[in-house]
């Protein structure tokens, strides 16, 4: 108790308060969270004088899981990550698995990939954007661009069926190709969404009453980020210009122009100011894609990992076999360590495979960056009043279901 | 600077119009005053369904042939491709005189799907080497029992007047 007051009165932050601390649980179910996660925090009246995070309420051990299940069946799982864009995490372990059983891609299922990848990196900067006002209570703009959100979920429902857990591709590519009206609705999004986009950067963007509220609040800088390992988004607003797409291509991300935006100094304007531009620059990639399609199979032709026509299967022994062998998950994977890493929506998502040859993985690991970002959540937000610890915690986007895997 | 393709996005300073934040505000006036005149973006959902597209994955059906016969062998193709562990069967050998209910020699005389363990993901219906279980656009309503959410053959087999078309969302490949 001696060694509390002693770091009280030595708080700056906290010095001109009486020296009373009272204890307050934010979570683990707090509307203003997002998600199922606990802060404990010590406050002195309205500021936050220390925290701690306690994490694990969703914790379903996928990783566990994922050493019991063959290979396809782990992508269900991965959806259930970063629920705001599954696509990403589905695809990127399909990438993982493709990388170590080493297959050649198609470009074409490459270029589908970047198209349905760059998608949900704008429906998950949208819904973290938008809530980060909806958190200083500007609600408007958060119904505005939910309507575009749904246009993109109505995209991946036209490819893979299902709006949110997506399980979209296969190993290989995909489970089937755009159809008329995925592309209709594709194309219609294009043109309508940077509209809508403009009403939503108009409410808020430039607006003083916003600025004054997030400017300077949960700053974090570089080197402190760095520290902890942060990626993405988040480390990009405290002005590292790391990018997995840039710096390490997959899916050939070399073929397209884009521009890295970096903030200042990591505050949650900077924040909020770098993934208003990502979604700019994902909505020229998704352009650039378009427009060089090439021609071409939207699966690659692995007949050990990719399913075979089902008219195969009835005429021709061979198709029969492997379809039997791919669904029980006895196709050969040879042995091996890999890991392989996508530019998820909230920061590098890495996948650390190890395969012993068997049906099913001997070790996965996923790298969420959630689980990385709430580490620093504590001294991001030291000495802040608690509506910035709220609005802190959704600009980091932190998603409980990464955040515990 | 890692990459050469970095651009500043976030400027602080603010100038003297923005200072004065009144046409920020008659800015987003403007915009939220638009949208008044705008098409409504809810719809009255019980009343009003959105229209799915036709390969969404709802629930599932097990498909007669043309014939009207159960398709299903009783595999468990599908049951092992089960990420959730949701479908269970139990089989049976077709006797005599059976052959226009069941497609093959051996058929499911029990097969249960938990719709509560189910996560909609449709390996199954890839899985189905004899294109007996499908996945449709219909939901699965809300129960007050759990034991209700367990669907046997009653209520998933198609019956024969209620023919469901699937053709859309066989995977094109499959043709
Ligand atoms: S949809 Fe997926 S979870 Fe549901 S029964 Fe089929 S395989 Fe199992
Ligand atoms: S539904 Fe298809 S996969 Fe499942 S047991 Fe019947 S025939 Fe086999």
């Amino acid at each position: 108790m001696d060694n509390l007051q002693k770091n009280i009165t030595e708080n700056k932050a906290v010095d001109n308060f009486d020296n009373k601390l009272s204890t307050l649980n934010l979570g683990p179910t707090h509307p203003a969270t997002h998600g199922i996660f606990q802060n404990v925090l010590k406050m002195d009246g309205e500021r936050i004088h220390s925290s701690e995070q306690t994490l694990g309420y969703i914790h379903r051990a996928f990783e566990k899981i994922a050493e019991r299940r063959p290979y396809n069946q782990i992508r269900p799982l991965t959806d259930r990550l970063n629920y705001c864009s599954s696509p990403i995490n589905n695809i990127g372990w399909d990438m993982t698995v493709e990388k170590l059983i080493g297959i050649e891609i198609p470009k074409r299922v490459d270029y589908l990939r970047v198209i349905i990848m760059e998608l949900a990196r704008i429906a998950d900067h949208l819904i973290c954007n938008s809530v980060i006002a909806v958190d200083t209570g500007a609600l408007t703009g958060f119904t505005y661009v939910f309507q575009e959100r749904e246009r993109i979920y109505e995209i991946f429902e036209e490819i893979c069926g299902a709006r949110l857990t997506t399980n979209i591709g296969r190993i290989g590519g995909f489970e089937r190709d755009f159809n008329e009206t995925a592309n209709k609705k594709l194309k219609l999004f294009l043109k309508e969404f940077p509209k809508r986009f403009k009403d939503f950067e108009t409410l808020l963007c430039r607006n003083r009453i916003f600025m004054d509220r997030i400017i300077n609040v949960g700053p974090i800088s570089a080197e402190r980020a760095l520290n902890y390992g942060f990626t993405g988004p988040n480390l990009r607003a405290a002005g590292i210009d790391y990018d997995v797409r840039a710096m390490n291509p997959y899916s050939s991300y070399q073929d397209f122009e884009f521009k890295i935006p970096v903030g200042e100094n990591g505050d949650t304007f900077d924040r909020f100011m770098v993934r208003q531009e990502e979604i700019k620059q994902s909505l020229s990639i998704i352009n650039q894609a378009m427009d060089m399609m090439p021609e071409g199979p939207y699966h690659a032709d692995v007949p050990e990992f990719y399913l075979p026509p089902k008219t195969d299967v009835y005429t021709k022994m061979e198709a029969l076999i492997y379809h039997f062998k791919i669904i029980m998950g006895e196709t050969k994977v040879p042995e091996g360590e890999v890991y392989f890493s996508v530019e998820g929506a909230n920061g590098e998502l890495g996948y650390y495979l190890i395969s012993d040859g068997g049906r099913s993985p001997y070790r996965l690991h996923f790298r969420r960056p959630c689980f990385i970002y709430y580490q620093a959540f504590s001294e991001m937000i030291k000495g802040a009043l608690l509506s910035d610890a709220i609005v802190t915690m959704s600009s980091m986007n932190v998603i409980a279901g990464e955040l515990d895997a | 600077m890692l990459s050469n393709r970095s651009i500043k996005v976030s400027n602080k300073k603010m100038t003297f119009w923005e200072r004065i934040y009144l046409p920020a505000i008659i800015g987003g006036m403007f915009v939220t005053f638009k949208h008044i005149f705008k098409k409504k973006a809810t719809i009255k959902y019980p009343e009003q369904k959105r229209p799915v597209s036709d390969v969404y994955r709802g629930k599932h059906i097990l498909k007669r042939d043309e014939n009207g016969a159960e398709r299903c062998t009783a595999c468990g193709l599908c049951a092992v491709a089960c990420p959730a562990e949701a479908i269970s069967m139990i089989a049976s050998e077709r006797k005599m005189g059976e052959e226009n209910l069941y497609r093959e020699e051996k058929y499911a005389s029990v097969y249960e799907i938990n719709m509560l363990r189910c996560i909609f993901c449709g390996l199954c219906e890839e899985a189905c080497p004899k294109e007996a279980i499908f996945l449709t656009t219909e939901l699965v309503p809300p129960f007050l029992e759990r034991q209700d959410f367990i669907y046997g053959k009653d209520r998933l087999v198609e019956q024969v007047d209620k023919r469901v078309d699937v053709s859309k969302r066989k995977l094109k490949h499959t043709v």
